[in-house]
Order: C-alpha cells, then structure tokens, then sequence
C-alpha cells in the first residue's frame, strides 16, 4: 500500500493524522458548509450584518420561502421530468449498441465506437445552432420532450462506450455456447448478455441522472419559461430575482442538490465504479 | 446457473434454425441493434456538427433567409477583440485546470489510509463533484461577494481592504476557475483513489525493501502504475476545462467588461442573447472552438485506438 500505512507509524503521526483529516474536510468543503449555514440563517441576521456568527435562531423557514411565491416546485418536477426519460433511454439504447459493437465483428465496428467516443467528447456549442433549429422545426422547442430527446442522443455516446466495454469484458463462451445451442441473436441478449450487465445499467443510471440533472447549457438553449425549465436554469433566474436574499438562493442551492447527492449516497459503488472505468488496467 | 434455463427455452420454441439462415442473421443483427442509437447520434450530434460547419459561412439570424458571406464570419474574428480575450481565457482555463491533476493525487495520497470512518472522508471530500455547477457557480459568488462573502473577509482581515475578486477584469478569470477547480480535483481525486486500490503491493513492498520511499517511490514505483488513472484524468481535465461555460455564465456573464469570457460563452452570447442573433458568427466561434478541441480529441482517440489494437 502506498502511502505506507499510518497504523505502522509513530503514535505522534498517527494523532497528527487523525487531527489532519477533519481539518482538511472543513476547509475542503468551506464555501459548502457556508452557504448550509446561510441557508438557515434568519433574513434578520442577514440584515443586521451577522453572517458568520451563530444564527440568532434556526429559520427553516427558509427552505419553505423558497417555495412560496416562485415556481421553484415547478422547476424541481420539471428536472426529474427531463431526468427520468433520458436516463431510460439512453441506457436502453446504449444496451443494444454495446451489445452490438461488443459481440459482433464487422467492417467499420472500431470505427462507429470512436465515433460514438469522440462525439461525446465535442463541445456543446457546435451543436447549439442546427439542434436548437431542429427542436423548433420539430415543434418541440421548450418542452421536455425536445429537452429528453437531444440528452437521449448524445448521452447515447457515453452509455455506448461504456457498455461496450463492459459487455466485451464478459466470457465470450457464455455467447458462443448458446450460439451452439442455436440460440437467436436477440434471445442471446435479451436472454444471457441482459442480465449480465446489471451492475453496468445502475452505474450508468446513477452517471446519467447526475449529468442531466445538473445541466445547465442545454436547459437554457432549449427551454424558456417555468413550466419547462429545469432547476438548474430556474435557478439561474431565480437568483436574479432573489437579489441579495442569500438565504433563499441558499436554501434553493442545498435543494437543487439534493437528489443527485441523494443518488450518490444510496447507489455509491455503482457511481464510483461508472466514473473511474478505465482508471484501472 | 441461472443461463442454462434461458438457452433452453427459445431452442424448445424454434427447434434447431437452418444453420444458413442463422448466418445471414448474425450478419445483419449488428446493425439492427446498431440502428437506433446511431440514428439518434447521426441526428443530434453528427450533422449538426456539419451543419454548424456550414452555417458559419452565412450571414443569419435564426428567422430569416441565410445569407451567404463566404469566410467573412472568420475574418471578423481576427479583428475581434473579444474574441482574443476568450481565446487568451480558455488558455488560461487549460493550464491552470491542469492543477486539479496533482491536487487531486495530493487529496488522494492523503486518504488512502485504512483509519475508521474514512469512506466517509472519502465521500466527503468527493461531495463538489456531485453538485451542479450551477449551484458551485452560486456557492462561490457567495464566497467571493464583497461585504460579506467568507472569502472577501478573509482578505480583508489581511490586507485591510479586501479582494473582490470577482468585479476585477484582471483577477475574475482566476477566481472562476478556482470555483472550477473544486470539483475537478475531487474528480482526479476518485480516479486517483481507485487507481491506488489496484498498485500492486508486492511491488511496492519489493521497493521499500530496496529503500525506496517518499517521492521517489510515488515517482518511480507508484506513478507508472497510475498511468490509466492519469490518462483518464487529463482526458476529463482538458475537456472540463475548454467546455467550461456554466460557471462564466453563472458567476458573471462574462464580465466585468466582458473579460471572463470564454469561447463557448462567447459563442453563446454572439448567437442567443440580446447582442443580435448572429447565428453565423456565433457557428463560426464554435467551429474555432471545435477545431481546438479536436487537437485533443484525435490524441486521446488515437491512445485508445493504439490500446485497443494491443489488445
């Protein structure tokens, strides 16, 4: 193990170490932790200059400010509207093309996986123009399902290079011994490779909720008002309207985070493992 | 198993196919399964980079018909001041972006430890990640806001008058990508933590019995095994870096002055905003965009294409 293990040091590192390490977490997570504080802080407080002292009491209130007289409900189903179908679908067509590119040999495979990559790697703004015109062609622009529609496809990227890669990973026997049996192409995916790759669809599920709930570019590109727009976007107005009442924008913050810290904690193996494919040989 | 009852069971409905038929449909099924998503990536990603391409040689505002204009969208940009100002920025990003890289095998480093309660830790110090950078982008606009941001005192209780870092054309770049940086380094940081659980400890071992240790261990022993990680970890950094746009557009709009801004955001101003929408301008700002980070792109590929062949 690299660093040498702290239990084989001296007892003086060991206490410097476990005195280090919450230190280091409060002011690793500082401007966190501020704004949690703020977020519970009374407008009171705020007003009367006490913004780092001990809040004079716990307003909680706050967090029900929030909803009152600004459509931030709204926003908040509006993400998950966005979130949910996207995460399907992008995972549900990702199952296929990985199975696709993982199992079969063809002219061109390698080449349609680098696209796929490298398409996940282009920035948004290339896109913005010909996608936004699309979506309105489509009369689709600001709705959800325009919104849905674009994150399907170009998360397809990502969820492709990751399944692949997993699918590739699995024991090809299991496929060749049921193409013996005479098994279909489709019976063998739905059948052997689907269940199989499980764990891979949690991974993606939990990677693929986060990014689209925290998307921002394309949420304003493609969405206008309070009934379409994500939190990510409300928020961004809402902080105009909210000028200065740092308690609100607080409180909204901490809410706006909470469903993908929410997805992190309960799935994290799942997330860690979608995260660093690759990082290990 | 839990596969044997699922092979058997299209093989009692279908009997034996005729071996010819099974071939042809091995060959088709690729594309079958292929089919959707690529249409969908052909449809949303792949002309539409054409697309852009294209328009950039027009003159266009979103509505009306497209005129066209040849290079002229490009010529405007080499006497565009603003358009310096955002390449000169998303260099700036690059390198100092670069940072998250070491600061994250630091934090990393720190808690590869087996002490109680460090998945906890671990998690902790991972949290910025998690976030959107929309809320990273408020939480530092709060940090760094002058009066009563903790970060604005804290330069105060040193220099008496305090940093507003953030309404200064020469200082907000870096104070923007600092809030960037945040959850970057607890990105390399995951990437680096995993790649530590998978060093082989024989060789480390065989290392410390030869006296290596400390930084020459971590060089020559550690890092070389870490490769993947590092890899992965300046792939994600560079792209970080040159994508940045939520946090220009959360934490400034580009300003004060238009000083923070970076080619995406420039682009997205130029195209969507209330400066005209120049669509062709703007598609000309993103293929400049594209064309730099297709430098990057074609080198990771090419890495991986290598890998990939070696296997």
């Amino acid at each position: 193990m690299f660093p040498k293990p702290i239990q084989s040091m001296s007892p003086a590192a060991r206490l410097t170490y476990q005195i280090a390490l919450p230190v280091m977490l409060v002011v690793w997570l500082l401007p966190l932790l501020g704004v949690a504080v703020t977020s519970i802080r009374p407008s009171s407080d705020l007003a009367q200059g006490n913004y780092f002292g001990i809040p004079s009491y716990l307003a909680f209130s706050n967090y029900l400010d929030v909803f009152k007289n600004s459509p931030f409900a709204s926003y908040m189903l509006n993400s998950f509207k966005v979130t949910i179908p996207t995460v399907i679908g992008a995972v549900a067509l990702s199952c296929l093309t990985g199975f696709a590119l993982a199992v079969y040999k063809f002219k061109g495979n390698l080449l349609i996986f680098f696209i796929f990559v490298a398409g996940n790697f282009v920035p948004f703004q290339i896109l913005m123009v010909p996608v936004r015109d699309l979506t309105v062609k489509m009369g689709l622009y600001d709705t959800i399902t325009g919104l849905a529609l674009f994150h399907v496809a170009f998360q397809t990227g990502f969820c492709t290079l990751f399944m692949r890669n997993f699918i590739k990973a699995l024991p090809k026997e299991l496929i060749e011994a049921a193409r013996v049996e005479g098994v279909g192409e489709w019976q063998i995916f739905w059948h052997i490779v689907l269940p199989l790759v499980r764990p891979a669809i949690a991974a993606l599920s939990v990677l693929i909720f986060t990014f689209i709930w925290n998307d921002y570019f394309w949420a304003t590109v493609l969405t206008t008002g309070a009934d379409t727009q994500p939190i990510t976007a409300g928020l961004q107005s809402l902080n105009g309207q909210w000028v200065a009442a740092w308690q609100l924008v607080s409180a909204g913050s901490i809410l706006a985070a909470l469903p993908p810290v929410a997805m992190f904690f309960l799935m994290q193996k799942h997330f860690i493992a979608g995260l660093t494919l690759g990082a290990v040989k | 198993m839990t596969v044997s009852p699922a092979m058997s069971e299209p093989r009692a409905e279908t009997g034996m196919p005729a071996p010819r038929r099974r071939r042809l449909n091995r060959k088709l099924a690729p594309w079958l399964f292929l089919a959707p998503g690529v249409l969908m990536f052909l449809i949303y990603v792949l002309i539409p980079i054409g697309e852009s391409m294209w328009i950039s040689f027009f003159q266009w505002d979103g509505l009306s018909a497209k005129h066209w204009i040849g290079i002229e969208n490009y010529l405007e940009l080499l006497d565009d001041d603003a358009f310096y100002t955002s390449l000169k920025n998303n260099l700036i990003w690059l390198v100092l972006y670069m940072l998250a890289i070491p600061f994250g095998l630091f934090i990393a480093l720190f808690l590869n430890q087996t002490v109680r309660g460090i998945r906890i830790y671990k998690s902790l110090f991972f949290f910025p990640f998690v976030i959107s950078q929309v809320v990273v982008g408020l939480i530092f606009s709060w940090f760094y806001a002058p009066g009563f941001g903790l970060f604005f005192e804290l330069t105060k209780w040193l220099d008496g008058t305090g940093i507003a870092i953030l309404a200064n054309p020469n200082t907000v770049t870096y104070g923007i990508i600092a809030a960037g940086l945040w959850p970057q380094i607890a990105y390399c940081m995951i990437l680096y933590l995993t790649g530590l659980n998978a060093v082989a400890p024989d060789q480390i071992e065989a290392a410390r019995l030869d006296g290596a240790k400390g930084i020459k261990m971590l060089w020559y022993v550690v890092l070389p095994q870490l490769r993947p990680a590092t890899f992965i970890a300046v792939v994600v950094t560079v792209i970080g870096a040159l994508r940045s746009f939520d946090l220009v557009s959360i934490m400034t709009d580009g300003g004060p002055f238009g000083s923070s801004r970076v080619l995406s955001y420039y682009m997205y101003e130029q195209a969507l905003s209330e400066y005209g929408y120049r669509m062709g301008y703007g598609a000309a700002i993103a293929v400049v965009l594209f064309a730099i980070m297709m430098i990057f792109i074609s080198g990771f590929i090419w890495k991986m294409w290598r890998d990939e062949r070696g296997l």
